[in-house]
């Protein structure tokens, strides 16, 4: 039986941003994979798309119809698979330009890299709720959540997917840092993470400097991540003011883009859209992080303060790190931009964390 | 009030939102800053580049490293080669261009638009290649038609060139384009098709010191594709030198002994086992594959009756005749099966099961011991020693000589060669061993194969004492400035199971086989150098009974000489055979004797020695 409060309380506001962004990312998707000759093969990753839509809604409704606060119980065992979906992908995990993302379970294409992302949400979330000394997390303490994140961290950088093991980083520090690390913790894990780095450095082999170098600075790559950064620039550029208009990028047709439907996604809007479509875009955006933020703010719960800040952290890296690659001021790297590019795990990564904000924000009044 | 206090302070998370919120604030306003700047502020500029699709990529090809013989000198350079490009978008009515271009070129215009519309698949931006190292002339004309090719570019790029066209192919190896399956493996994480990857020989197995890295160029070029500006370049790495323990004289020297018969023939130091010379005839122009072999060039290569894309040095597998003999003796003698003063009598046969085994004299040696046995390949002698010692005593013994086993000098598909024993017959035949098995074995015929660098190694070994070195090819990698990235170690890979005393029986032995009054190789016999050797002749059908037939030449025995020189302190030890060459003495010995002759006479031996950094070993003895 649902709580009349419950939808009393719903978060029509939140959905209609979602639904806002979405209609965004379809018809920027469309306009990316028709663009693309020969466009009838193409067209078939829209159909594709809107389908990861709809399965998106279904599990956003599902994420919010039950109380988040059961995931307490939960965090543990939703952990425990995601790491072993982890690690079967490094065992099993299909081989594509290089590296072992993906796990073929039949018909189904999974990436696991993408859920490890909630999972570790969870986990932190339960562990930082039960809370600390007023001068914050001891460095004690914080070994386990250290090991909770660098586990998954060390198996996606196998992969290797250096941008997702990344941003799993930035989740879990963000977490931390808001929960309150002691002064004394912090300063040993800063200085001894810097006196580390020359050491791991110095273990490495000459190419995977090299490739680390190329992570950092594309421009050492002119033919490969460099070339497809100057060629972004300049569509977001020649997008102007008010956009070349819908279906009618040419950097976007000309197949210059690479990934356009999916990681350089914002670049054909901008072209398409100008400044205008962009700026509103990113404005967008940022209503949606600020309206996860507030959720969180008004959430009494520890847990669903902390998970809710996890969650919006984990859609605002994705922002920065997307957007900003796209605008040459992020190295080059796989991450999706949500709710706009295209992408079956992703769109339903971004559907479970939304449908937990709205889960958190519809229940902040009841206290059990 | 104070209540209120109390159940904020422990989650006192509520102020930091207010932080957070700030923070993401301030990092999206460094995105909405970038956004105006690149819309707005740079907005037109990017427009202008857009509208021209202007932006092109161009590699810059590393300059591969050169390959150089133990003095320096040149085996493989580069050379600068002009290809003609064509890049679809710029051209604009690309029919009329292509007709235009095949005058010049001399190719039908359906082929050059084949090639266009091969690579259809590519974004129309990408240049197609459409021919590779025209001349200078056709340059020249292409440079003054520039403006009526639109689209059309001729790109400078650096070409393999064999300077010594035919001289070491088989160690040089040569390029390819690099094949699907070389692509997929992972192995060559750096390259795209079409590049260019070694395929044979140091070529191919130094490849990743040779190659280089590829720089980049970003370029912006004009609606005729002709590059207004450089964007932005990144500068390619030189490929490393390498440097080969071949010494190029006395290799080119031994292919012109063995122009014109299939054979191979190696040297090596006997005191580090570096490889001086490692020939195999016939040989191929190297030169001919650097742009794509063609059809009739390839059929012929393959069909050659003499195999010359086989490089016989280390893929021959023969076997070794009465070369054998040498380790059927140190057996022999190490394992008390005969001594220095054993003595057999040879009638020119021995009676076996039923079953004369010749001596290939046939009217007999009389009683010989084993230094006489070594010197005039006495059959006899042998098929008795090997008879006391036992097939597989004498396969232990060859293999702790390094035979049946790969040397590991890292070159293409070598091989094992084969020392049988008794389980590997029953293992691969199903059946026993037969005891007369045994005694052709001990002459080097039945089963036994062996390569010539093995062969060779052999004779280091016997000759230095005692030590099996690891054969070298390599002996270091230099930047291009000069800087040694990879200097070779010689490396002891065994030694010979033999006591000095013993040894030096052998070593006498055949010493005498080259310098005693009846040795089997007096014709190898120089005056100023003392060689030691053995002559080895390999049954390629079982030995005639009647001398006299007339045997095809296909049919003919092959011809073996292994040695090395001179014989008090060895600086070379040589193995030459000559595929159907029929006695060693005539065929191969010659061979080998010319090679010493030309590496030992060359340079005056101090000089020599203070050149390499290395000490003759002493024997142990």
């Amino acid at each position: 039986m649902i709580d009349r409060r419950l939808i009393h309380n719903f978060d029509w506001g939140l959905l209609m941003v979602v639904m806002l962004l979405g209609a965004v990312g379809l018809t920027t998707v469309y306009s990316a994979v028709t663009a693309d000759p020969p466009p009838a093969a193409q067209k078939v990753l829209f159909y594709k798309q809107m389908i990861w839509f709809t399965l998106g809604f279904i599990v956003m409704t599902a994420s919010f119809s039950f109380s988040y606060r059961v995931l307490d119980r939960w965090a543990h065992p939703i952990y425990v698979v995601c790491v072993l979906l982890l690690l079967g992908v490094v065992v099993f995990g299909k081989l594509a330009g290089g590296s072992r993302r993906w796990l073929v379970l039949g018909p189904v294409h999974l990436q696991p890299s993408e859920l490890i992302k909630i999972a570790m949400v969870l986990v932190l979330a339960k562990y930082f709720s039960k809370g600390s000394d007023p001068r914050g997390f001891n460095l004690r303490e914080l070994i386990r959540p250290m090991l909770m994140t660098g586990l998954p961290f060390a198996l996606i950088v196998i992969q290797p997917d250096l941008g997702t093991a990344g941003l799993v980083a930035l989740i879990a520090v963000t977490m931390a840092l808001f929960v309150k690390v002691e002064r004394r913790a912090l300063t040993l894990l800063v200085t001894s993470a810097g006196a580390l780095v020359p050491l791991v450095w110095s273990l490495l082999k000459d190419y995977q400097k090299q490739r680390i170098l190329t992570f950092l600075n594309p421009d050492q790559d002119p033919l490969g991540a460099g070339y497809h950064i100057i060629q972004s620039k300049i569509a977001i550029g020649s997008g102007m003011i008010s956009g070349k208009g819908y279906l009618q990028g040419t950097q976007n047709a000309l197949s210059f883009l690479p990934e356009e439907h999916t990681d350089f996604i914002f670049s054909v809007l901008a072209e398409e859209w100008g400044a205008v479509g962009s700026i509103g875009v990113l404005l967008l955006l940022l209503v949606l992080i600020l309206w996860g933020l507030n959720i969180a703010h008004r959430c009494r719960d520890p847990f669903g303060n902390i998970l809710a800040i996890g969650i919006t952290a984990l859609l605002g890296w994705q922002v920065m790190i997307n957007v900003g690659m796209t605008m040459g001021l992020m190295p080059v790297v796989g991450v999706p931009l949500p709710l706009i590019s295209y992408g079956g795990s992703s769109t339903l990564t971004v559907a479970i964390c939304i449908g937990l904000l709205m889960n958190i924000s519809m229940r902040r009044f009841l206290v059990e | 009030m104070e209540q209120f206090f109390k159940k904020e302070e422990p989650d006192g998370y509520k102020p930091r939102i207010v932080g957070v919120m700030l923070t993401v604030l301030a990092l999206f306003g460094v995105l909405l800053l970038r956004l105006i700047y690149l819309q707005i502020v740079m907005g037109e500029e990017y427009y202008r580049l857009s509208m021209n699709n202007s932006i092109r990529l161009q590699t810059v090809d590393p300059p591969r490293g050169l390959i150089l013989d133990r003095y320096g000198t040149r085996l493989a350079e580069n050379r600068p080669s002009f290809d003609v490009n064509f890049t679809p978008k710029d051209a604009g009515d690309a029919g009329r261009v292509l007709n235009e271009l095949s005058l010049y070129l001399q190719s039908p215009a359906e082929e050059l638009l084949a090639k266009v519309k091969h690579s259809r698949g590519l974004a129309a931006f990408k240049p197609v290649l459409l021919k590779q190292d025209i001349g200078r002339d056709v340059l020249a004309a292409l440079e003054a038609r520039r403006v009526d090719l639109p689209g059309v570019s001729v790109q400078v790029r650096l070409r393999r060139n064999y300077l010594q066209a035919m001289n070491a192919s088989h160690v040089i190896g040569y390029l390819g384009e690099i094949s699907l399956e070389e692509l997929k493996s992972g192995d060559h994480p750096g390259l795209r098709s079409g590049d260019a990857i070694g395929k044979f020989g140091v070529e191919r197995t130094f490849d990743n010191y040779l190659r280089g890295e590829p720089g980049g160029r970003q370029v912006e070029v004009n609606a005729n594709g002709q590059v207004m500006r450089v964007l932005q370049t990144v500068a390619a790495r030189p490929g490393h030198n390498v440097v080969l323990t071949i010494d190029r004289e006395l290799q080119q020297r031994a292919e012109e002994l063995l122009d014109g018969v299939a054979g191979a023939a190696v040297a090596v130091d006997p005191a580090n086992g570096h490889i001086l010379a490692l020939v195999s005839s016939p040989t191929f122009n190297p030169n001919s594959f650097v742009s794509g072999i063609a059809s009739e060039a390839w059929e012929a290569l393959v069909s050659h009756p003499f195999r010359p894309l086989e490089n016989k040095a280390i893929q021959g597998e023969y076997p070794p005749g009465s070369t054998f003999k040498i380790v059927t003796a140190l057996a022999g003698l190490e394992e008390k099966a005969i001594d220095e003063t054993t003595a057999f009598e040879c009638a020119g046969a021995l009676h076996f099961a039923g079953r004369d085994y010749r001596c290939w004299k046939r009217e007999g040696h009389g009683r010989v011991d084993v230094r006489r046995a070594l010197a005039e390949s006495c059959d006899v002698f042998f098929y008795r020693t090997g008879q006391r010692l036992g097939v597989d005593r004498l396969a232990w013994y060859a293999k702790a000589c390094g035979l049946g086993a790969r040397t590991g000098v890292g070159l293409d598909q070598e091989a094992r060669g084969l020392i049988p024993s008794s389980t590997w017959k029953k293992k691969r035949f199903g059946v026993p061993w037969q005891e007369g098995e045994t005694l052709s074995v001990s002459i080097g015929q039945g089963y036994n194969l062996t390569t010539p660098l093995q062969m060779a190694l052999l004779a280091a070994a016997v000759g230095n004492g005692g030590i099996r070195y690891r054969p070298l090819i390599l002996q270091r990698v230099e930047t291009v400035e000069g800087e040694v990235v990879f200097q070779a170690a010689h490396q002891e890979a065994g030694r010979l199971p033999i006591s000095p005393r013993n040894l030096k029986i052998v070593q006498e032995g055949i010493w005498a086989a080259v310098n005693g009054e009846r040795g089997t190789a007096r014709r190898v016999h120089l005056s100023d150098i003392e060689i030691a050797g053995k002559t080895g002749t390999s049954q390629v059908v079982g030995r005639k009974d009647s001398g006299d037939d007339y045997t095809p030449p296909h049919l003919r025995p092959h011809a073996w000489f292994v040695c090395y020189a001179p014989a008090a302190a060895p600086k070379l030890a040589v193995a030459v055979v000559v595929e159907n060459g029929e006695h060693g003495s005539s065929a191969a010995g010659p061979i080998a004797r010319e090679m010493v002759k030309t590496f030992l006479r060359k340079v005056p031996d101090a000089q020599r020695l203070a050149g390499d950094g290395v000490k003759v070993v002493a024997g142990n003895g």
